[in-house]
């Protein structure tokens, strides 16, 4: 019983985790939303006994992809709401 | 209307797609007579490894992890075809600033840690969980931590794909040997020693430490070009 709550509870974190990223405008706390995500997915892989994917998603979905990410907002716009500066997208790209 | 359509059209294959999957029948006993058994059976008796996913990715379907090896190494060309720039300057990444001293301390101090963590993690593929993915994508993030921590931390891109080449090479030349030697391609051809040893299981070791060298040198590669993007 004990154990079925604890993985509704950890299912019911990741929803907010992802509600949280999408609703956020600051791209930067979205990405370490997402990364909250993979945290508690990991967590929820190694509860089903599956180690060997727990790995993976630790070393992928937390560490690259996060970093991946905060790298990609540096060179670009860190607020959702300056993406109608076109100018700076430019830049940016260019 | 054109919402109209974009419904209908939604509808009809979530029809479709719901009455494929309620026929498949998830979680019910439909693998019983399958081939799960055989793996089960023959990781143990014939192979002399413990960790069952391992001895299916790397010897029973050891054909699909060439397949993914290979999408992982195009995606990393592709990239680095993308951001490939001729002239790179000494003082030109505007990615990165000078890090705090407590943080290259630390950087210092960690990443030998983190080399040894994803090296054990692939050189005991065979016995615990993980493997080549996953260890290689461990030491490709104490890489990481090092180039965010030191300005002046360079890989060289010339050991990165001599190491990734010949990694990917031996891999199918092993390959190759099971098919000259036993029959199919990847069949084990080496003594498989006693269960739980390190050097036990036949290729399986061995190939995932090129795996993990290849994916380690492929990621590191790609963080890097991804740093170095900009002028």
């Amino acid at each position: 019983m004990t154990y079925l709550i604890l993985i509704f509870f950890l299912l019911l974190l990741m929803l907010v985790a992802a509600i949280y990223a999408i609703v956020q405008k600051d791209l930067l706390y979205a990405v370490i939303a997402t990364g909250v995500i993979s945290l508690v997915l990991t967590v929820l892989f190694y509860l089903l006994q599956a180690p060997d994917v727990a790995l993976t998603e630790a070393a992928i979905g937390v560490a690259l992809t996060t970093i991946i990410f905060i790298i990609t907002i540096r060179n670009t716009v860190r607020h959702e709401d300056d993406y109608n500066k076109k100018d700076d997208i430019k830049s940016a790209v260019e | 209307m054109k919402k109209f359509i974009v419904i209908i059209t939604l509808a009809v294959l979530g029809f479709y797609l719901g009455e494929t999957f309620y026929e498949l029948g998830f979680g019910n006993a439909r693998f019983e007579h399958g081939v799960k058994d055989t793996y089960l059976e023959k990781t143990v008796s014939e192979l002399h490894v413990a960790n069952t996913v391992t001895s299916i990715i790397v010897n029973f379907r050891g054909f699909d992890t060439l397949g993914e090896v290979t999408v992982l190494f195009l995606a990393a060309t592709a990239l680095g075809g993308i951001l490939y720039k001729k002239k790179h300057h000494a003082g030109d990444r505007s990615v990165l600033f000078p890090a705090s001293r407590i943080v290259m301390s630390g950087s210092k101090l960690l990443f030998p840690a983190v080399i040894l963590l994803g090296v054990y993690i692939f050189v005991h593929g065979h016995l615990s969980p993980g493997g080549g993915f996953q260890g290689g994508t461990i030491v490709a993030t104490g890489f990481l931590l090092m180039l965010l921590a030191y300005d002046d931390f360079t890989v060289s891109h010339h050991v990165l794909s001599y190491v990734e080449s010949f990694a990917g090479i031996f891999f199918v030349l092993f390959g190759l040997a099971g098919f000259c030697n036993g029959g199919t391609f990847l069949e084990n051809f080496m003594p498989v020693g006693t269960m739980n040893d390190l050097f036990s299981g036949g290729i399986i070791p061995i190939v995932y430490i090129l795996v993990g060298f290849k994916v380690a040198a492929e990621l590191t590669g790609l963080i890097y070009t991804v740093l170095h993007e900009k002028d």
